[in-house]
C-alpha cells in the first residue's frame, strides 16, 4: 500500500532531472526530514510553554505573558534567548565531564525518537519495522542521563532528585511497554504506520480507543509518570528537593533539560494520538469525503489536501493531550514517593496485564473486531 | 566504493573502538561509577554492532534489557551503595597481576585461534530476512527454544527471591560471614500518622 504524497522520491527524481546520481540525491534529501522534525519539535516546545503559561494563568485567574508580541506569544523565545546568554556554570566540586555529559544524555533519546513519528502515509523520517518498540527502548535511557547529572552535581538534592527520577521512570516503563502490547497484538506489527492504518476503517468509531479504554488510561498515566508531569514530578519537587536533578544547572545546560521535558511531552502526546486517536485520520475517512465530492482518491488536489489534513489532525490531537497534560499539571496536587510506587506496581501493572490477557482473548474471540 | 559501503565501514570501525576502549575502561579506570557509565556505552555499541548487521529487533531488545535495565540497576545500587573505604593492601600484588595478565592473554590468543581458523558460515546477505525476523525470533521462542526462555524465567524468579531475603533483614539477622547479628537499625518501622502521638 503506498498511497499519499511521497516527497522523498518526487524529491529524488527533481535532483535526478539535474543529472545527480540517486544516490547522491539520496545523500542530499536525508538531513532535510531530520532537520525539519528538530525544527518542528523546538517549535512545538516554544507553543507548548506559551500555551504552558497562558493555561496556568487562566486557571489560577492572572493574564499571564502580555507583553512579549501578541498576548505574549514571544516570551517563549525571550525565554529561550535568556537561557541562551546566561553564563554557564559548573560547580568547582562537580564532576565536570558527567555533569556536561548528563543533559546530552536526556534529549538525545527524546529526539532520536521523533524518528517514528508519522505525519501522514509517507510523511515520516523512516519506517522501521521495529517502530514503536524504538521509541521504548530509547525512552529507558534517559534514566542513566539523569542519575549522571545527579550523580555529577555533588550535591544531595540532585542526587535524590536523580535516583527518584530512574525508579519512577524503571517503574512505570512496564505497564507503558504492556499497553503497547496490546495494542501491538491487535494490529499484528510494531509499525506506527501499520497502527495508524489499522485504525482508519471507519473514522472515529474504529479509533483505538474504543477498543483499548483500560489500555489508553494506562498509558496516559504512564506517559505523565515518564515525562515527570506534575501529578509525578517527584524528581523535581521543589518543596522537597529544591530542584531535583536540575539544581545545580544553569544556561543552556538547563534550556537542555527544560528542551528535553517540553519535547518528551509533546512526543508522549503525539505517540497516544497515534495509538489511541487513529493518528493522522480525519474523524470521517478521507475516501467517504472523496466520493461525495465526487474525485477519485489518487487526484492530486484530494492528495495534497489529505496530507494536509493529516498533519492538522495529528498536530491537533496531540495538542488537546498537551492541554489535558497542563490542566491537570495545574489542579492536581503531587503524589508521594511510595504512593507514587504503590501505584505503578500494586495497581497499573496488575491491571495492565489483565488488559494484556483480555485483549488476547477478545483477539481470539472476536476476530473482526480486534484484528485476526 | 559505494557510499552505502562506505558509511558501513565507517560506522564500523567508530563502534568497535568505542566497545574496546570503552570495556577497558571498565575494568581499568579505578571509579566504580565511571565504569559503570562506561559499561553503559558500550552496551550502545554493542546495538550499534547489532543494527549494522540488519538486526534491529536485537538491537532495541539490547537497548531496552542492557542500557535501560541492568546498566540503570548497577548505577542505582552503585550510588545508594557509595561507600568511601579504603580496600586493604593484598600481598604480592605484582605477581597476582602478572599471573592474571598472562592467563588473559592466552585466553585471548586461543579466541583469536578460534576466530581465524574456524570456517564461519556466513548467511548470504542476499537471503537477509531483515525486518522479518521479529516474526522468526517469535517463533523460536515457541517452539524449539520454549525449554531454555522459560527456565530462563526460572532464574529470574531464583533472584528476586534471593533480592527479596538479602533485602528483608529480619529474615536473616544474622551475619553469613562472622554470624554476628545484624545491624537492624535501618528496616523501617510501621509508621504510625504523626497527629496521633500528640493526644
Amino acid at each position: 500500500m503506498n498511497s499519499g504524497l511521497d516527497l522523498e522520491y518526487s524529491f529524488n527524481e527533481i535532483l535526478k532531472g539535474f543529472g545527480l546520481s540517486s544516490e547522491l540525491a539520496h545523500i542530499i534529501w536525508l538531513p532535510l526530514p531530520m532537520l525539519l522534525v528538530l525544527v518542528s519539535a523546538v517549535v512545538g516546545v516554544l507553543v507548548t510553554v506559551w500555551l504552558e503559561r497562558k493555561i496556568s494563568a487562566a486557571a489560577q485567574q492572572r493574564i499571564g505573558p502580555e507583553y512579549a508580541g501578541a498576548l505574549g506569544v514571544l516570551q517563549p523565545i525571550a525565554d529561550g534567548l535568556k537561557l541562551l546568554v546566561k553564563e554557564d556554570i559548573i560547580p568547582a566540586k562537580a564532576d565536570s565531564i558527567l555533569f556536561t555529559a548528563g543533559p546530552i544524555l536526556v534529549l538525545v533519546p527524546v529526539i532520536l525518537s521523533w524518528l517514528i513519528v508519522p505525519f501522514g502515509q509517507n510523511l515520516l523520517i523512516s519506517n522501521v519495522g521495529i517502530g514503536i518498540f524504538l521509541w521504548i527502548a530509547l525512552s529507558s535511557i534517559q534514566p542513566i542521563g539523569l542519575l549522571m547529572s545527579g550523580y555529577a552535581s555533588n550535591n544531595k538534592y540532585s542526587l535524590l532528585g536523580g535516583l527518584r527520577a530512574a525508579a519512577q521512570s524503571i517503574s512505570y516503563e512496564i505497564p507503558l511497554a504492556l499497553s503497547v502490547l496490546a495494542i501491538v497484538l491487535m494490529t499484528n506489527s510494531l509499525s506506527t504506520i501499520d497502527i495508524v492504518n489499522q485504525q482508519s476503517g471507519a473514522g472515529i468509531l474504529s479509533w483505538n480507543i474504543w477498543r483499548q479504554p483500560v489500555g489508553f488510561i494506562i498509558f496516559w498515566i504512564c506517559a505523565l509518570a515518564e515525562c515527570e508531569r506534575l501529578p509525578f514530578d517527584l524528581p523535581e519537587a521543589e518543596e522537597e528537593l529544591v530542584a531535583g536533578y536540575q539544581t545545580e544547572y544553569a544556561g543552556m545546560k538547563f534550556a537542555l533539560f527544560y528542551l528535553g521535558s517540553y519535547i518528551n511531552l509533546i512526543l508522549s502526546a503525539l505517540l497516544v494520538s497515534i495509538l489511541y486517536l487513529g493518528g493522522w485520520g480525519f474523524p470521517i475517512p478521507v475516501e467517504i469525503i472523496a466520493k461525495v465530492i465526487n474525485l477519485p482518491i489518487d487526484a492530486p488536489m484530494i492528495q495534497v489536501f489529505t496530507a494536509s489534513i493529516g498533519i492538522i489532525m495529528t498536530v491537533l490531537k496531540a495538542y488537546l493531550l498537551v492541554f489535558v497534560a497542563i490542566l491537570l499539571r495545574w489542579t492536581t496536587p503531587r503524589v508521594r514517593i511510595d504512593q507514587l510506587l504503590d501505584l505503578g506496581w500494586k495497581f497499573l501493572l496488575p491491571i495492565s496485564l489483565a488488559n494484556l490477557l483480555v485483549t488476547a482473548g477478545l483477539k481470539l474471540a472476536f476476530p473482526q473486531f480486534f484484528g485476526g | 566504493m559505494s557510499i552505502a559501503v562506505t558509511t558501513q565501514i565507517i560506522c564500523f570501525s567508530v563502534l568497535s573502538l568505542v566497545v574496546i576502549v570503552g570495556a577497558l575502561g571498565v575494568i581499568l579506570l579505578e571509579s566504580i561509577v565511571y565504569s559503570a557509565f562506561l559499561l553503559g556505552g558500550v552496551f550502545l555499541s554493542v546495538a550499534g554492532l547489532y543494527l549494522l548487521l540488519n538486526a534491529s529487533f536485537v538491537a532495541a531488545a539490547q537497548v531496552l534489557v542492557y542500557v535501560g535495565a541492568v546498566n540503570v540497576l548497577i548505577i542505582f545500587a552503585i550510588m545508594l551503595v557509595n561507600k568511601k573505604e579504603d580496600l586493604k593492601p593484598i600481598d604480592n600484588l605484582k605477581l597476582r597481576r602478572i599471573v592474571s595478565t598472562s592467563i588473559c592473554l592466552t585466553l585471548l590468543s586461543l579466541l583469536i585461534r578460534v576466530d581465524l581458523s574456524n570456517v564461519w558460515g556466513i548467511a548470504d546477505p542476499n537471503r537477509s530476512i531483515g525486518e522479518e525476523s521479529t516474526i522468526r525470533i517469535g517463533e523460536h521462542l515457541f517452539s524449539d527454544y520454549l525449554l531454555p526462555f522459560e527456565v530462563a524465567s526460572v532464574l529470574l524468579l531464583m533472584a528476586m527471591i534471593g533480592a527479596i531475603v538479602l533485602a528483608r533483614r529480619d529474615v536473616m539477622n544474622e551475619d553469613i560471614s562472622t554470624g554476628l547479628p545484624v545491624d537492624q537499625e535501618l528496616i523501617e518501622k510501621s509508621s504510625e500518622p504523626l497527629l496521633m502521638k500528640k493526644n
